[in-house]
C-alpha cells in the first residue's frame, strides 16, 4: 500500500508540473519554474511564522502569492530596467531564495523546517503523514489529498483556459488584438506554477520540482508537433517516471525523488536519440538509408 | 504635405509614442481613406511598425489617440484585423496550419466556444484563397517563409474584418507569394475594405499602393500615391540618402496600371 501511495502522489504532482511545464517551455520560460520554485521559500517561511502552522493550505497560499510577486518583479526588471529576461530571473530568484534561507536560519529554533527538507524533500515520508479526522478516522496520506487537489485545480484551469493560454503563448500580440488579456493569463499561469511548485516541494523538494516542470514536457515536445498530443504525452511520461523512479529507488535503496528525475533524464536522452521523426540517431539512420539505396 | 481622406476609416490624432522617454513617433496627425490599399513607407527605425501597433492598442501612447471607424478600438475589435511580423512568432510551435487559421475565428466566436463546422469551412475557404488548401494538416514548422506569410494572411482573412493592419507582409517572400498576397489585398479593397501595410521596398511600393504614408518619426506626407510619391518627398523621408533610388518617384508615373482616381 505504501508503494501505491507514493507512486500516486508522485504521479499526480508530476502530471501537474508537466502540464504547466509544457506551456512554460513553449513560452521559453522554462527557467521561470526554477525561479518560482526557489523564490517561494521566503513565502513558505513567512506563512509559517504568521500562522504558526505547517498546514499545507496556508503555505501554498502564501507561496503562490510570492510566486506571482516574483513573476511581477522579473517582468518589471525586464521591461522597466531593460534587463534581459534570463538576467532578471537570475537576480530575482537567487535573492529571494537567500532571503528564505536567512529567515529559516534566524528562526531555526522556532521553525520545524530545514534547508535539506526544502531542497530535497522526501517523498518516502508521504505514507507516514496521515490525515486523521477529529473523529479519529484515518483517511490516508495528507500529501495524497494535496496532490489530488492540485491536479484537479490545474486540470480545471487548463480545461477552461486552454485556448487563451495556447493563443497567448503562440502569438501574444494577435491575442491582444482580439481582446484577450495577455498579462492576466500570464499571471494566472504563473499563479498555477507557484501553487503547484509549493504543494510539491514538501514531497519532492524545490530543486527536483524544476525537473518535473521541464523534463517530461521537453521529452514530449520532441515526440510530437501538436499541442494537445504534447500535453497527453507529458501525462504519460509523468506516470512512467513516477512508477519507474519508485522501483529504481527501491532496487538501489536510494532517494525516490532522485531516482524519478534520473529516469526522467534517461527518458529524455532516449527520445532525443531515438524519437521516430526528430531523433538524432533516427535521422542519421534515415540519411544513411537514403544514401545507400538497398540493392 | 498632408492630404485628408474624404471618407476616413482611420484617424490618428496628435499621436506621440515613446520608448523609455525616447520618442519614436512625433505628433502623427492624419486620416486614411476607406477602401484604399495604404502603404506605410520609411527608413528603418522610422516607427512604421510602431504606428500600426499603436493603432491596435499594443503600445502605450504618450499622447493623442487613434480612432477606427470613428470609434475607439474596443468598440470595433471584431471589424479590425492585425497581422504581426512573421518573425514575431515561434514557427516551431506544435500546431497545424488549420489551427492557426482557426485562431482568426476566435475573435467572433469567443474563446470559450468550440469552433463550429461553419468556422472550419470559413478557415478552409481562406486557405484556398491563399493557395494553401493542400497544407491544412501540415505542421507549421514545415512551412517555408512564403507559406508562413500565406498562413498568417489566411488567419487574417478568417477574421472577416473591414480594416486590416499588416506588418511587412511582403518581407522575405518569394515572387509567387508576393503576387498572390498582392492580388488578395487588391480583392479586399475592391470589397471596400481598407488595408494598411507596412512596407520597406520603394520599387514595389510604387506598384502596389493607392495611398502612401511617408514616415520618419514625424509624418512627412500622407496622400494618394500620385501626389505623395515624389522624389522630393522621398528624399525628405530618407534624409537625402536615396541617391541610388533617386528615380523611384518616376516609377509611379510610369506604372502601367493607372492608380485609381477615387481619392
Amino acid at each position: 500500500m505504501e508503494a501505491v501511495y507514493i507512486i500516486l502522489t508522485a504521479s499526480m504532482f508530476s502530471i501537474s508540473c508537466g502540464l504547466l511545464g509544457s506551456f512554460l517551455i513553449l513560452r521559453k520560460m522554462a527557467m521561470l519554474g526554477d525561479a518560482i520554485s526557489h523564490a517561494v521559500l521566503p513565502g513558505i517561511v513567512i506563512a509559517f511564522l504568521l500562522t504558526g502552522s505547517r498546514d499545507s493550505m496556508e503555505m501554498i497560499a502564501g507561496a503562490a502569492l510570492l510566486g506571482i510577486f516574483t513573476t511581477f518583479i522579473i517582468e518589471f526588471f525586464h521591461k522597466r530596467a531593460r534587463l534581459q529576461t534570463d538576467a532578471a530571473i537570475g537576480v530575482t530568484f537567487t535573492w529571494m531564495f537567500a532571503l528564505g534561507v536567512i529567515l529559516i536560519s534566524v528562526f531555526a529554533g522556532q521553525i520545524d523546517i530545514d534547508q535539506d527538507c526544502v531542497l530535497y524533500g522526501e517523498i518516502a515520508y508521504v505514507p507516514l503523514d496521515l490525515w486523521i479526522t477529529d473523529g479519529g478516522q484515518v483517511l490516508g496520506p495528507r500529501a495524497l489529498y494535496v496532490s489530488a487537489a492540485v491536479l484537479i485545480i490545474n486540470v480545471v484551469f487548463l480545461l477552461i483556459g486552454y485556448k487563451h493560454l495556447y493563443l497567448t503563448t503562440f502569438d501574444a500580440s494577435f491575442a491582444a488584438t482580439i481582446g484577450v488579456s495577455v498579462s492576466l493569463w500570464n499571471y494566472l499561469l504563473m499563479g498555477a506554477v507557484s501553487m503547484t511548485t509549493v504543494a510539491a516541494f514538501e514531497s519532492v523538494g524545490a530543486i527536483l520540482v524544476v525537473a518535473l516542470l521541464v523534463a517530461p514536457a521537453a521529452t514530449a515536445y520532441l515526440l510530437t508537433e501538436q499541442m494537445k498530443r504534447m500535453l497527453l504525452y507529458t501525462v504519460v511520461i509523468s506516470i512512467i517516471i513516477s512508477i519507474a523512479g519508485y522501483y529504481l529507488a527501491v532496487a538501489i535503496d536510494g532517494s525516490i525523488a532522485g531516482a524519478m528525475v534520473a529516469v526522467a533524464g534517461l527518458l529524455f536522452a532516449l527520445v532525443l536519440l531515438f524519437a521516430p521523426k526528430q531523433g538524432y540517431l533516427t535521422k542519421l539512420w534515415k540519411r544513411r538509408n537514403l544514401a545507400e539505396p538497398t540493392a | 504635405m498632408k492630404l485628408e481622406a474624404k471618407d476616413p476609416v482611420v484617424e490618428f490624432h496628435d499621436l506621440t509614442v515613446s520608448y523609455e522617454k525616447k520618442p519614436v513617433l512625433w505628433n502623427i496627425d492624419m486620416t486614411l481613406p476607406k477602401g484604399a490599399l495604404v502603404g506605410v513607407i520609411g527608413p528603418n527605425g522610422a516607427g512604421k511598425s510602431t504606428l500600426i501597433k499603436s493603432a491596435m492598442d499594443l503600445l502605450p501612447l504618450a499622447s493623442g489617440y487613434v480612432r477606427l471607424f470613428d470609434q475607439p478600438l474596443d468598440e470595433v475589435r471584431d471589424r479590425v484585423s492585425y497581422v504581426p511580423q512573421r518573425e514575431s512568432v515561434d514557427w516551431d510551435f506544435p500546431t497545424t496550419v488549420m489551427d492557426v487559421v482557426l485562431m482568426g475565428r476566435y475573435g467572433k466566436l469567443g474563446l470559450f466556444k468550440r469552433p463550429r463546422k461553419a468556422d472550419r469551412e470559413v478557415a478552409m475557404n481562406c486557405l484556398r484563397k491563399v493557395g494553401m488548401e493542400a497544407f491544412v494538416k501540415r505542421q507549421i514548422s514545415q512551412l517555408s517563409g512564403g507559406q508562413q506569410q500565406r498562413v498568417f494572411l489566411a488567419r487574417a482573412l478568417a477574421q472577416d474584418a473591414d480594416l486590416y493592419f499588416m506588418d511587412e507582409p511582403f518581407a522575405g517572400v518569394d515572387a509567387a507569394t508576393e503576387s498572390a498576397i498582392l492580388s488578395i489585398l487588391r480583392e479586399l479593397t475592391k470589397q471596400n475594405k481598407t488595408v494598411i501595410v507596412v512596407h520597406h521596398d520603394l520599387q514595389s511600393a510604387a506598384e502596389f499602393f493607392d495611398w502612401i504614408v511617408l514616415l520618419n518619426m514625424r509624418l512627412v506626407a500622407s496622400g494618394p500615391i500620385k501626389e505623395v510619391f515624389t522624389n522630393e518627398l522621398l528624399q525628405e523621408t530618407y534624409g537625402g540618402k536615396l541617391t541610388v533610388l533617386a528615380e523611384v518617384g518616376e516609377l509611379v508615373r510610369k506604372r502601367e496600371i493607372p492608380s485609381r482616381e477615387k481619392y
